[in-house]
């Protein structure tokens, strides 16, 4: 199981270590030679408007696009949810998301970064209790489609989805020092 | 399965969550919703809202504060990435006032002309995050005690020259490199020659590197100087006089993004650098009227 993580910006070497811990083998992603590579993706959490600028610099939009038509796993966290998602509300004009899932996704919902904050949440299907989700700046799922199913919530708002393989967070799991969305991921894509 | 209880705020967790969010990525001083606008065009991760850039700040002389409020007003409703906002060193209520305008990162900043000789801000008392200059490990590490959620090395601003950059980054670096040997008794004598806290001495030998991201400043003019900077271990870069100082900024902007992701690929490098016109007239630090590094203690 070779794991890729889309390192243009952001967060990304936190979801190695965590992937690395858990036993994959992990690589940077910066290049299509590199995204042909892998069995699973993590798009971490940044900024989504830098890594949309990014990705279509590096020439990785259309082959990413496609490797997940094709059935790459995806785990996208806070901007990597806003890239996968199918419309993003209160983005740049320019802001095309990948439409990965079927969720609309509305960018910065929570405010500024004096609101940014943690709280423990409830992850269906998750054992051990509950997982601190770690919220910067973040977005939120406002509608779902109905082939998604919510994970978790926040105040009655999806945080935590699955379509398929792609998963996407507003939370940060790779700050969370538990690692335990990343194991299941890991478990049920592979 | 909602989590109802009362979500924390202004957590350590949060305040340097924010400072990982920004890493591999240029944050670019601007003095106007135009030039923010050109910034985030450009895949900037975050703008620095100033009146002034440091070149111009260092060509003006006299006192540089905090910039007038309607000014970091109009540059927030202009992007949608973070805004970040300069403080005087030790001034806390301008800090206040910045914190009360919801700009996402706040920077007590040597470029500003300082208003405490003594003590820097407190800056655990704020919710939102600071990030502070360092030209060397203890500097870092005190900065970090006072609750800096991040570092920038500071090099010389408004300079346009990455020597002195260079030359912080490789004493903090250098400085965390030899005290990962170091044995238990040699970090109580690495803690009083930095004159720095005895558990962050310990932290950092440890865990090899500062408990928050550890970016770059201070002369970065071009793709390859981010590049460098990048290679010898800084996170991310801030670029303040060097893009809207320099001949074509928005096609330097991108060129400068684009080096900060590619930073260990030389031929991207070498493509982004191509006919870029000309980068920002430099400096000679020799020849410098007044050191902004100098300042902070």
């Amino acid at each position: 199981m070779k794991a890729g993580v889309l390192a243009l910006q952001g967060a990304f070497r936190e979801h190695r270590e965590i992937l690395s811990t858990l036993g994959a083998e992990t690589v940077d992603v910066r290049t299509p030679e590199q995204l042909a590579a892998i069995d699973l993706l993590v798009i971490p959490g940044g900024e989504s408007t830098t890594m949309q600028h990014l990705l279509d610099s590096a020439g990785l939009r259309e082959p990413l696009a496609a490797a997940i038509a094709d059935g790459l796993a995806v785990l996208g966290t806070c901007a990597g949810l806003i890239v996968l998602a199918h419309e993003v509300l209160d983005g740049r004009a320019d802001q095309v998301p990948l439409d990965a899932i079927d969720i609309v996704a509305r960018r910065n919902a929570y405010g500024r970064q004096r609101d940014s904050f943690e709280a423990d949440l409830d992850v269906s299907g998750l054992p051990g209790g509950t997982f601190r989700g770690v919220f910067i700046r973040a977005p939120a799922i406002e509608t779902v489609g109905g082939a998604v199913e919510v994970l978790a919530e926040h105040n009655g708002r999806p945080v935590f989805a699955r379509e398929g393989r792609v998963w996407v967070s507003a939370f940060h799991p790779e700050l969370a020092g538990d690692f335990r969305v990343h194991e299941r991921f890991l478990q049920e894509v592979a | 399965m909602s989590g109802s209880d009362t979500p924390d705020i202004g957590t350590a967790r949060v305040k340097r969550g924010l400072a990982e969010m920004l890493r591999g990525g240029v944050i670019m001083d601007v003095v106007d919703a135009e030039q923010a606008r050109i910034a985030e065009d450009a895949g900037a991760t975050a703008v620095m809202a100033l009146e002034r850039v440091p070149s111009d700040i260092r060509r003006d002389g006299g006192v540089a504060r905090m910039s007038d409020p309607a000014m970091i007003e109009g540059i927030q409703a202009a992007v949608t990435i973070p805004v970040m906002a300069k403080c005087r060193i030790g001034h806390f209520a301008e800090a206040q006032v910045l914190q009360s305008l919801g700009v996402d990162y706040i920077d007590e900043s040597e470029v500003l002309t300082p208003a405490d000789e003594a003590y820097h801000v407190d800056k655990w008392a704020f919710t939102v995050p600071f990030v502070c200059g360092a030209t060397n490990l203890g500097e870092a590490l005190r900065r970090i005690s006072e609750g800096a959620c991040m570092i920038r090395s500071k090099g010389e601003a408004g300079t346009g020259n990455i020597v002195e950059a260079v030359r912080h980054l490789r004493s903090i670096l250098g400085d965390i490199r030899a005290m990962t040997t170091a044995s238990p008794e040699e970090l109580f004598g690495w803690a009083k020659e930095l004159q720095a806290p005895l558990d962050l001495v310990q932290e950092v030998a440890t865990r090899g590197e500062l408990p928050v991201p550890m970016f770059c400043a201070g002369g970065i003019a071009t793709p390859a100087d981010a590049a460098l900077v990048m290679q010898l271990g800084a996170q991310a870069v801030f670029v303040g006089s060097g893009i809207f100082k320099s001949e074509q900024p928005d096609v330097m902007a991108k060129a400068i993004v684009e080096a900060t992701t590619h930073f260990a690929d030389a031929s991207i490098v070498t493509k982004v650098s191509r006919g870029l016109g000309a980068a920002m007239p430099g400096a000679e630090i020799g020849q410098l009227d007044v050191t902004f590094a100098d300042r902070g203690w």
